[in-house]
């Protein structure tokens, strides 16, 4: 614009000044807002004393009482407090939201390639998976499992037994528990110390081969590097635990480290059923690469796998990591349909009999809510940061 | 057209905020103006609270809230059956989605005072007990120690098994589910040795298991179980009414009047029967209710004898004995203050 258009332009009135309307309205939504939020804490807190129903977070520190079949921390139902409570359940929704994201990222990258295999059966079973699964709600896929896992397994009586210490039936795997004797701490070790080592010399060998163009041997050296210190602590000072093996008890298997069915059931139906929509996005992020890089680096002599592993894949993980974040959220909020089969995750042990003891269910949900909240943007938070190390360089924000 | 907005949007937080004052206390002149009552009940408890194939609720409970309703109407189908899990039963009834809980609730003193509730009375004097396979060769409670047992969340279930439990130093693996049908499932399943909950409750789940005559209850009973229907605080018109519904029950059945003899009882010369069919005082009136509103209930539903025989009894599949809830003249602990 120039000087002397702005000389000509006619005075407006403030009402009609676009800056300060523009600002007026974005107070006065902000303050409705405020109201909104205002008006229903101070209604629920009314409404809530006029009943006379207990508030505030006084039931934290009070003994719960109750017992939960998976507790990753001590925990009794005999002094054990409702706060302990919930960290159980807590840990217990991160064990299977971990895992989960773990084995359902594998298996979904598997399928997700294979749909695009030049292999006519490989491709159509990949798409029957997913067509099937995704299709499917999640729930009813979740009392599949469970069921299968109970239906088909034995009863403790009749125990699938292998060596005499892994047992298998329909209340459980029952494996032998490693308790930890003087010098495990020195093994651990010497176990990190071994895959630090082992880390620092691919980072080193990566470099060589950007500057030198000189491949060095990565496999063989890394498993060295990771399993041969331990070997040699072990062959000196002998193994630094002993284990505790299960025997049969009247009715249950006793000892030992079990693997409680329900949690199984959960852990198949989660990564079977979050795999099939990773599929689906990694499909779309191998496709989005333009077919001229295959070509081209075939063209180069790489072999289609390699081609796949340095050409295809760095390109297709732009337009994967986004839906697959969605994918990794997803899978912690579905962790929560546990409470249908029976596994004590945050919400069954904390919604669930906490808030049914306590009757302090505004306290209780909001703790909940917010609990997904900072695990979903926490998540969010570290796939984005991938995202931004990923991106071609001259894209980087 | 931004302007509009913002003005609509302090409309409807000024609109919820004075909606959400004006729900109070009145529970009876709602239900009236409604022309329903809303009772929150158990939907899949036999003997308790149970829709059949055709969709007609029945059940002890159930009965409980078609005499309410009875009280009120004169009509015991002008009731709304809310089928609520132990889980969502003091949620439903403290924001008001029911009027009444009559749900196989146990009265304890927390849920009587933190969690809002004022618990009327005791339509059923229940306790815990245990169901196991008979493969098992299990005798006694006490010989259960290190076994599985399947448990439904949100019960005081949960608590009196642990106790009983750490009581008597014997190791324990619990098996929760949010729901009586999914623990019953897995027990059936082979998931846990033993299922617990309140006595009446395992004989109404045993009809249930693929082979009923596999499981057997065990005698122990470990705890108190006092069963009642709940109402929220801070109505205490709406509490009384409740309240009384029951002990008129009672009192009839005590004075011998039930559905088939009501007629009789109209024209009878008791002094106390006349009180209680209201051909003498105003009780009912006092309630808030009619004269006649003891009349109504057993024209329609019965005493609670009946009621107990019909659903639970000799009457219904369970077959239960009357036990502690017989009339406190005849061997139990069922025992209602007068009508005067």
């Amino acid at each position: 614009m120039s000087a002397a258009e702005t000389t000509v332009r006619p005075r407006r009135s403030l009402l009609t000044n676009p800056t300060l309307r523009s600002i007026v309205y974005q107070v006065l939504l902000c303050v409705a807002v405020g109201l909104l939020v205002y008006a229903a804490i101070s209604n629920a807190a009314d409404n809530l004393a006029r009943a006379r129903i207990a508030t505030g977070f006084g039931f934290w520190n009070t003994t719960a009482g109750f017992d939960i079949s998976q507790t990753l921390i001590e925990y009794s139902s005999r002094g054990s407090t409702y706060g302990r409570a919930f960290w159980v359940g807590l840990l217990n929704t991160l064990l299977v939201g971990g895992l989960g994201i773990i084995f359902a990222t594998v298996l979904g990258f598997v399928i997700g390639i294979a749909r695009l295999s030049s292999n006519w059966l490989v491709a159509k079973v990949a798409a029957g998976y997913v067509e099937l699964i995704r299709n499917l709600p999640l729930l009813l896929q979740l009392l599949f499992w469970y069921n299968a896992v109970l239906k088909t397994l034995p009863d403790t009586r009749d125990s699938y037994v292998v060596a005499g210490s892994v047992f298998l039936n329909n209340r459980g795997l029952v494996l032998p528990r490693a308790v930890l004797q003087a010098g495990s701490g020195a093994l651990a070790l010497t176990l990190l110390a071994g895959m630090v080592a082992a880390v620092v010399y691919r980072i080193w060998a990566k470099r060589r081969q950007a500057l030198t163009g000189k491949p060095a041997p990565v496999l063989k050296v890394i498993a060295a590097l990771v399993i041969l210190p331990p070997l040699i602590f072990v062959a000196l000072h002998g193994f630094p635990a002993v284990f505790e093996f299960p025997e049969r008890g009247r009715f249950n298997i006793t000892g030992g480290v079990e693997v409680l069915p329900e949690f199984a059931a959960l852990l198949f139906g989660l990564v079977i059923y979050t795999a099939a929509f990773i599929a689906e996005a990694v499909r779309a992020g191998i496709q989005s690469v333009p077919s001229g890089q295959v070509e081209a680096a075939h063209a180069l002599g790489l072999r289609p796998n390699l081609a796949l592993r340095f050409i295809v894949m760095p390109q297709a993980m732009r337009v994967i990591i986004p839906p697959l974040t969605s994918q990794y959220l997803n899978l912690v909020k579905n962790s929560s349909l546990a409470v249908a089969i029976g596994y004590p995750d945050l919400v069954q042990v904390f919604t669930g009999t906490v808030l049914n003891q306590t009757g302090q269910a505004v306290e209780v949900v909001a703790l909940t809510m917010a609990v997904y909240l900072v695990i979903s943007l926490t998540a969010s938070l570290v796939m984005n940061i991938y995202n931004r190390l990923i991106a071609p360089v001259g894209e980087r924000a | 057209m931004k302007r509009i907005a913002s003005i609509l949007a302090l409309a409807v937080v000024l609109a919820v905020a004075l909606a959400a004052q004006s729900a109070s206390a009145q529970t009876l002149k709602t239900v009236k103006d409604r022309g329903m009552l809303n009772c929150g009940s158990n939907g899949t408890l036999a003997g308790f609270g149970l829709p059949d194939a055709q969709g007609k609720w029945a059940g002890l409970d159930v009965d409980f809230c078609r005499a309410v309703a009875a009280a009120i109407f004169n009509d015991p189908a002008k009731v709304k059956f809310v089928a609520l899990t132990a889980k969502d039963r003091f949620t439903a009834l403290q924001s008001g989605e029911v009027d009444l809980l009559a749900r196989n609730t146990t009265w304890t003193s927390s849920r009587d005072t933190s969690l809002g509730l004022n618990f009327t009375g005791v339509n059923y004097y229940d306790g815990q007990g245990f169901m196991v396979r008979k493969a098992l060769k299990v005798n006694s409670a006490l010989e259960l120690a290190g076994a599985s047992v399947c448990v439904q969340q949100g019960t005081t279930t949960e608590l009196n098994l642990a106790d009983y439990f750490n009581a008597h130093k014997m190791q324990l693996k619990t098996v929760t589910f949010a729901t009586a049908d999914e623990a019953i499932k897995a027990y059936d399943a082979g998931r846990c040795d033993a299922y617990t909950t309140d006595a009446s409750g395992l004989y109404a789940e045993r009809l249930r298991l693929a082979n009923a005559g596999d499981s057997i209850i065990l005698p122990d009973i470990i705890s108190k179980e006092p069963l009642g229907p709940a109402v929220r605080h801070g109505d205490d018109q709406w509490f009384d009414i409740v309240k009384w519904v029951h002990f008129a029950m009672i009192n009839a059945e005590e004075l011998n009047i039930t559905s088939k003899t009501i007629s009789d009882a109209l024209k009878s010369d008791n002094p106390e029967i006349k009180r209680l069919v209201g051909a003498d005082g105003n009780f009912g009136e006092q309630l808030g209710l009619t004269k006649d509103w003891v009349v109504r209930i057993v024209k329609h539903v019965g005493n609670y004898g009946e009621a107990f025989e019909r659903n639970v009894g000799q009457g219904s599949s369970l077959k239960i004995s009357r036990g502690l809830n017989a009339l406190w003249n005849k061997g139990g602990i069922q025992y209602a203050p007068p009508v005067r």
